[in-house]
């Protein structure tokens, strides 16, 4: 390994492990918000109960996502400083924004929230929570729009060998955010949907005396899932489409699409050889070129065409993504959102229906659906990022370009060792408090009183 | 006052928010072990600073973004020369961030521990390692050229970004010790006092040797001159003044004379780079200044018009928080951590 591929390694592990706690951030705290505008307009104890036992746990997957979310910041300059210098004239500006408008506003709302039951009134605690969850979602605005712009540069000229800004707006308008966006934040809706009606469906199928918490619970979060669901698969739809002309190359990969094709047929399963060749193959026909085009008929380009027309643009080398990576992920995230949208459906049914009481047979089927949403927000960003290669900012500077000139190979694995080791005993102590909140009781009489259970703790006796 | 100016200015601001504000959260972190007897006393201790230490904690993560966006090269070649030292930095804000969350969500004794020693070592390599850092950017690095640089890790430790790192340390434990006394009652209460009053001949110590350190070690004379002008000076006068207030048990007032010992410091450090923002030792020419690390004009006035109309909002929410949480925590408060 070189300091390049140890500097990616470390992007990917340090950023898949951030956004495992994001979407979940983004999505529970508009579902607390909700819960507790149900209770400041009731003043009914349930929707209370329910805003504390989801706040619990939406505070320490936030603190989660607070600390891993720094290195983000950090690590652009650290070990991408010539990528930094090359992009900091656009790259840092909503990076400062994001900080500036949401850091602030999320941290010190948060606390406001968390300490502020008895100090503030019932309104300005609810606005609190409300800002949080605005707060967080915006943060996801800005940082998507720094990443658009490595996904597709815009509103720029190179001056010096440096890429300035030009217009602001065209940076903030870029045409990738808007199906960035709407799809990152939908997929926080579905995450913390699926979140709730697995830890709800545990609670529901206890023996318990009283369920209204997550009955109510899972009301809510089966019509907040099918929000989240169709949402995020419509927009991944149009950012599908979108990728078509803008990043082309992305497409072909992850459909495994060697040759140019017309019409062209979506892959059910397909495999290559290490030469770039299809062995084996199944696909609908057509189904491609409507998904891609919205027609029967219609080119959709190949790997093999892009890879000539990219070395004729930008000079000879390697322009093909890493298919097999691309290819799956792809497969990953569209499968983990099909089922998702069947579960979800079943969900809504059983609501209205009114059979969570009688303990429907499949029910018990949602408590394992909780990884569906984090296999969908992981694999879509491994693909999203895999599939930009060589670039790291797309046809502007490759990712060889990019990296720190003056760090080690020592250096970089050092920090790649610490920060995987570190992560690793906080996701243990993270899923260990997790549990430990989701299996407590519903109601208020909880708080002091599961805190005081004896714990089986997990660095031991 | 062109914009490189003006942003070389809010970027100090924003550090001098950052070693204000996180400088007594980090000192509350530090006395943990040492005024935290017991369980309840240590949450107490926790708990004051529970509302207020994640936000301010992006007043630091701004200033990572603010140097990102305004000086792309500072940031780069800032970020790629401590490399390790951020590496630390990082961890240890960490596990202190998720220690603040986690701690009291148990009750398991040892599960107890280990966080406590989080947020004490969370508390105690930050400001060190910022102290070191903002030594050797004064000091001077070997930066090439290409404005990389090419000296190692072991070039960041020397005596004077040592004792500096200290100072910071010194500044921190006085501060926050006279923020817990302002923040709790009875025992910890005077406890707290009591931290003051032993730690504030060790900070005039450290501010004095630190002093010396940056006479010898930097360029302040040909920059500054003998006479460093009224900030760094009002800065130690405020602090042998804290003295005096602590002596009185005039809590508020001392902390008003640490905040401005903090902020005079941190002005001071400002005053000293200016116009640059590293300093080459391999050839002054290679250093880097507002100006050859700047972003353009054009994003310097996007990012201006943006912090003028945020930071003057952000302060007020901020305030308003620390007005919301105005009262003393004692043995009867709910403590949420």
């Amino acid at each position: 390994m070189d300091v390049l591929n140890l500097a990616r390694l470390q992007f990917a592990v340090t950023t898949v492990y951030h956004f495992f706690f994001v979407p979940l951030t983004l999505g529970l705290s508009i579902i607390v918000a909700l819960m507790q505008t149900l209770y400041v307009r009731t003043n009914r104890e349930v929707y209370k109960d329910m805003t504390k036992f989801w706040g619990k746990l939406f505070v320490i997957n936030f603190a989660m996502g607070v600390v891993t979310g720094i290195v983000q910041e950090f690590q652009f300059g650290m070990n991408w400083s010539e990528y930094s210098r090359f992009v900091g004239d656009i790259f840092g500006a909503p990076l400062a924004i994001e900080a500036l408008l949401a850091f602030f506003l999320e941290s010190t709302f948060l606390g406001l929230w968390i300490f502020g039951w008895d100090k503030l009134s019932k309104r300005v605690h609810l606005l609190s929570i409300w800002l949080v969850a605005i707060a967080s979602n915006l943060s996801a605005l800005w940082i998507l729009i720094a990443n658009s712009f490595m996904q597709q540069p815009v509103g720029y000229e190179i001056v010096n060998g440096r890429a300035q800004m030009t217009d602001f707006f065209a940076v903030v308008f870029n045409p990738n955010i808007w199906t960035q966006f709407p799809h990152v934040i939908a997929s926080g809706l579905a995450t913390a949907a699926f979140f709730i009606l697995g830890i709800s469906t545990y609670h529901l199928l206890r023996p318990s005396q009283d369920n209204a918490v997550f009955q109510r619970s899972f009301q809510i979060a089966a019509i907040v899932g099918i929000l989240g669901t169709v949402g995020v698969i419509m927009s991944g739809h149009s950012q599908m489409q979108h990728l078509v002309t803008s990043q082309p190359m992305k497409v072909a990969a992850s459909e495994a699409l060697w040759n140019t094709e017309d019409p062209a047929g979506l892959s059910v399963l397909t495999i290559g050889n290490l030469q770039g060749e299809e062995v084996f193959s199944i696909r609908i026909p057509n189904l491609l070129s409507l998904l891609a085009l919205d027609q029967l008929q219609g080119t959709v380009r190949g790997l093999n065409d892009l890879q000539a027309e990219y070395e004729q643009t930008y000079g000879p080398g390697d322009y093909t993504p890493p298919v097999f990576i691309t290819y799956w992920s792809f497969r990953g995230m569209v499968g983990a959102g099909i089922l998702m949208l069947v579960a979800n459906i079943y969900a809504l049914l059983l609501v209205m229906g009114e059979q969570l009481g009688d303990k429907p047979k499949f029910l018990r089927f949602f408590i394992w659906f909780i990884p569906l949403p984090y296999i969908a927000n992981t694999t879509g960003w491994l693909m999203t990022e895999f599939g930009r290669f060589p670039w790291i900012v797309y046809g502007l500077m490759k990712l060889d370009e990019g990296v720190s000139i003056s760090v080690s190979i020592g250096m970089v694995a050092l920090s790649l060792v610490g920060f995987t080791l570190i992560y690793a005993a906080l996701i243990a102590a993270n899923i260990y408090l997790m549990v430990k909140f989701a299996r407590g009781s519903g109601t208020a009489v909880q708080d002091e009183a599961s805190t005081a259970q004896t714990a089986v703790s997990l660095i031991g006796d | 006052m062109d914009l490189n100016i003006v942003w070389f200015v809010l970027i100090a601001v924003l550090y001098i928010g950052f070693f204000l504000l996180e400088g007594f959260d980090f000192g509350v972190g530090i006395l943990l072990p040492f005024l935290g007897k017991d369980d309840k006393t240590r949450r107490m201790m926790i708990n004051t600073i529970g509302p207020h230490w994640d936000g301010n904690e992006v007043w630091l993560l701004t200033a990572g973004g603010a140097t990102f966006a305004a000086f792309p090269n500072w940031y780069a070649t800032m970020f790629s020369a401590f490399y390790i030292a951020l590496f630390l930095l990082l961890l240890t804000l960490i596990v202190r961030g998720v220690a603040f969350e986690f701690r009291s969500k148990d009750v398991h004794p040892r599960w107890r521990a280990v966080w406590d020693w989080s947020i004490f070592v969370g508390s105690l390599v930050p400001p060190l390692l910022l102290g070191v850092a903002f030594a050797n950017m004064m000091r001077g690095m070997p930066i090439d050229a290409t404005m990389t640089y090419t000296g190692g890790f072991f070039n960041l430790l020397n005596p004077y970004a040592l004792v500096t790192g200290l100072m910071a340390v010194g500044l921190c434990v006085l501060h926050g010790a006279i923020f817990l006394s302002l923040k709790t009652t009875g025992a910890l209460h005077e406890a707290s006092r009591k931290a003051a009053w032993r730690s504030w001949p060790v900070a005039v110590v450290l501010v004095i040797l630190a002093t010396i350190g940056t006479y010898l070690s930097t360029n302040v004379v040909s920059h500054l001159g003998i006479n460093p002008g009224i900030e760094p000076i009002a800065g130690f006068v405020t602090l042998l003044v804290a003295g005096y207030f602590i002596r009185k048990k005039q809590d508020a007032w001392a902390f008003v004379m640490t905040g401005l010992t903090i902020a005079l410091t941190v002005v001071t450090a400002f005053m000293i780079l200016f116009p640059q923002v590293m300093v080459s030792s391999t050839d002054p020419a290679y250093s880097l200044t507002i100006y050859n690390a700047a972003s353009s004009p054009y994003t310097l006035r996007v990012m201006t018009i943006v912090a003028l109309i945020f930071v003057p909002i952000v302060l007020g929410y901020q305030i308003w928080s620390f007005w919301v949480f105005r009262e003393r925590i004692t043995e009867e408060s709910v403590l949420e951590y």
